[in-house]
């Protein structure tokens, strides 16, 4: 997790929205991060992610102070919101972050918030203290029982689409597998249920159709029509591919990158 | 011809005119100078500038050529109607200083325009050498002659004088060629400029899509440089709509007029079954990966993969075709395939692109399109289908349009597949600007100077033509500036 200064995207940003960055001019790689809250006041934004490619990790690496040097955006479009009524806000691992802006926004449009936070175990939960301050109801589950429940996300949601007062609005961030059968569980309810996507991008302002999903049967870019979707219309298992297209690659990456850092920690007294 | 004979024809024809004029006979007869450029087999194992340049000799004796015609069909021919006549003639007489000062007059991207202009359907199509010959590719090699002079003044640290400040502020969106010539413009005439780009890096499409061996980023950068150096202010990873709006640029951050040349964007895909699969690229999203993020090092510091192929299929017949089928070839594909679905006649490219691209083994399969992607069961392309097709009647763009053979589908098989079909218009400024008016499109409607339907807003480039080319986008830019320059004279 970092705050990073980047005064004009944290004014304009919107709930849902996205920033692109990369760290090298020359040679980085660009990838989108949906933004997780901003300080306008201070001009900074808050950026949480998972370990998980080169980028990642070298982001991860970087100390208070370091520069990134590129931060474009806010990218996407800003959430929907409106009074739906009930809804249920489902995150999953690290998807709770991008989750945390929307939810707050929706408590303020006088929502009833019932807050699903999924986690593999209870070390990889975050942000459970700011879900609870705008939650009216708050269930944990973790995939060991480690804390909370033991189940997946989708076990107390069904419970919730079978209350007499099922839920008017779902919305689902996270891992796409977690995504994918939430939409399964709400569609037998018939529950709108909106995701947030993370597909690879290059540019992310439409120029290049790598993000591209299939909705509806249809093409649609995460960047410009999105990040935010009906969940009931997306191929998820396509999307969710193509999310490991260089997936050779940029295990090749990563492990170049650790023999570098390790080199380099030899060297360093 | 080699060099010795080429010299020697030189001095000949210098003797000659030294006792009377050249008479169009002997003009004929001299024989049109080919580029020297990097043999195929070679080049496409490197991404080098495949035309290497023509030597003063090449240049003087092709602008010999040149019939100087009275009404000079050329500049007519030219969408910012350079002087062509007049600066062919100055580099006939040896005078290259003065041919580049002519140009300039109208075209501040001799360098690029020289390079990327689809000179057989602009000035070349006009010339009467061409028509002499019946073929505008035999006409006199402008766009050749034009790059030797913006080459010889490379590295030159000339700057353009700029007026007295003016306090004025313009906003240019897009460092394309669009933006860079009006923001040169509006430079000039002294007011304070800020180009906004939404790349890390500045030149739009001509760093983004037209690869290295076309267009060396170092000519681009050097454009750049100039503006610097006039005191252009560039702000990177700005999107314009997203970072700050249009209507914010205009009303809070004090700008009083603005420039919108974003080009076009969205890439367009067919609308057939398996455009999704991994292994299927628009083209921009592989020109992008491969120009700008530099994926040809990857594993060697570039950190963006692209598909590592062995059989590539492009379906398309453009330039942007060209460049990415040229590009699978540099990047190590065993066989590439450019599918297009007329035939090499309709082929929007430029002559030199197809005829390059052949030579480095392309393979051209036309009047053939895909009816549909196939994967496996990883999602990963592994053939396309295609259909035969046929030419009928001439459809709204004059070209004949191709029919579909019912019953002829054939597999091509393959691991990677780029759609080189066209651009539509980015919805960025239009979802966030909603004073400014749009066509059924997408794009933006502007008048005879370029201005849109916003106060003190200008656009040109392909967000108002759709695709277009890059000395369009210029002409558009140039146009644009002097209707800014002197609104804000007015204001």
């Amino acid at each position: 997790m970092a705050d990073i200064e980047a005064p004009l995207v944290a004014q304009a940003r919107k709930p849902g929205q996205f920033v692109i960055i990369s760290i090298n001019n020359e040679y980085g790689e660009r990838i989108p991060l949906t933004i997780a809250g901003a300080d306008p006041e201070k001009g900074t934004i808050r950026l949480i992610w998972q370990r998980l490619g080169k980028t990642t990790a070298e982001l991860a690496d970087l100390q208070e102070g370091d520069e990134i040097t590129n931060v474009a955006g806010p990218l996407g479009l800003p959430t929907h919101l409106e009074k739906f009524g009930t809804v249920v806000c489902v995150g999953g691992g690290i998807g709770n972050a991008p989750l945390l802006p929307i939810a707050k926004a929706l408590k303020e449009e006088g929502n009833n918030i019932i807050s699903i936070l999924g986690a593999k175990n209870k070390e990889l939960l975050i942000l459970e203290e700011e879900f609870a301050q705008i939650s009216d109801e708050l269930i944990i589950t973790t995939d060991d029982g480690s804390y909370g429940r033991k189940a997946l996300v989708t076990e107390p949601l069904k419970e919730l689409c079978q209350r007499n007062a099922k839920p008017d609005q779902v919305f689902a961030i996270g891992p796409a597998i977690m995504m994918k059968f939430c939409c399964e569980v709400t569609k037998q309810f018939d529950i709108p249920t909106q995701v947030s996507l993370n597909t690879i991008m290059v540019d992310g302002t439409g120029m290049c159709g790598g993000c591209r999903i299939e909705f509806d049967n249809k093409p649609k870019f995460v960047c410009v029509d999105g990040p935010e979707f009906d969940g009931h219309k997306v191929n998820f298992d396509l999307m969710m591919k193509r999310l490991n297209a260089y997936q050779d690659q940029e295990k090749k990456a990563l492990e170049q990158y650790k023999e570098h850092q390790c080199k380099i920690e030899q060297i360093e007294p | 011809m080699t060099d010795k004979e080429r010299q020697q024809l030189l001095q000949q024809l210098l003797e000659k005119q030294k006792t009377d004029k050249l008479k169009p006979s002997d003009r004929y007869d001299i024989p049109q100078q080919d580029m020297p450029e990097q043999d195929p087999a070679v080049r496409r194992g490197n991404v080098n500038e495949v035309a290497t340049g023509y030597t003063e000799t090449h240049a003087r004796l092709e602008a010999m050529r040149c019939l100087q015609c009275k009404k000079a069909p050329c500049v007519n021919g030219c969408p910012v109607q350079i002087r062509i006549r007049d600066f062919v003639t100055a580099i006939a007489e040896g005078n290259y200083k003065e041919a580049l000062d002519i140009i300039k007059e109208n075209s501040l991207l001799p360098a690029v325009c020289g390079r990327v202009c689809p000179q057989e359907v602009q000035c070349q199509q006009t010339c009467t050498v061409g028509k002499k010959f019946k073929d505008p590719t035999k006409g006199v090699s402008i766009g050749r002659l034009e790059r030797y002079v913006a080459d010889l003044n490379k590295n030159s640290d000339s700057v353009p004088t700029v007026a007295a400040e003016t306090g004025k502020k313009i906003a240019i969106i897009g460092s394309g060629p669009g933006g860079i010539v009006t923001a040169a413009d509006v430079r000039r005439a002294g007011h304070d400029v800020t180009i906004f780009e939404a790349f890390h890096k500045p030149g739009g499409v001509m760093v983004y899509g037209i690869p290295e061996f076309r267009l060396p980023k170092a000519i681009v950068q050097e454009e750049i440089d100039t503006l610097t150096k006039m005191g252009v202010k560039i702000v990177y990873n700005f999107i314009v709509g997203r970072t700050r709006t249009l209507e914010q640029l205009l009303t809070e951050d004090g700008f009083d007029a603005a420039y919108i040349g974003v080009g076009a964007g969205l890439p367009r895909f067919m609308g057939i079954e398996g455009e999704s699969l991994i292994g299927v690229y628009s083209a921009n999203e592989y020109l992008t990966r491969a120009n700008l993020m530099k994926a040809y090092d990857f594993g060697r510091g570039a950190d963006t993969p692209i598909a590592l192929s062995k059989k590539v299929a492009v379906i398309g017949g453009g330039n942007v075709a060209m460049d990415s089928a040229r590009t699978a070839l540099r990047l190590g594909a065993e066989k590439v395939y450019l599918v297009y679905r007329r035939t090499e006649k309709e082929m929007p490219a430029r002559i030199e692109e197809v005829h390059h691209a052949k030579e480095e083994g392309i393979e051209f399969h036309i009047l053939q399109s895909p009816k549909r992607i196939i994967g496996d069961e990883n999602s990963r392309v592994v053939a396309i289908e295609c259909l035969k097709y046929e030419l009928g009647e001439p459809d709204d763009s004059g070209r004949r349009r191709p029919i579909p053979i019912e019953g002829s589908e054939f597999r091509i098989d393959l691991d990677t597949c780029i759609m080189a079909i066209g651009n539509g218009a980015n919805p960025l400024i239009r979802q966030t600007t909603p004073e400014l008016e749009f066509n059924k499109w997408g794009n933006i409607v502007v008048d005879e100077n370029c201005k849109t339907s916003m106060e003190g807003v200008y656009a040109g480039g392909d967000i108002v033509l759709g695709a277009a080319t890059v000395i369009l986008a210029m002409g558009q830019g140039r146009i644009a500036a002097a209707a800014i320059n002197e609104y804000l004279a007015k204001k």
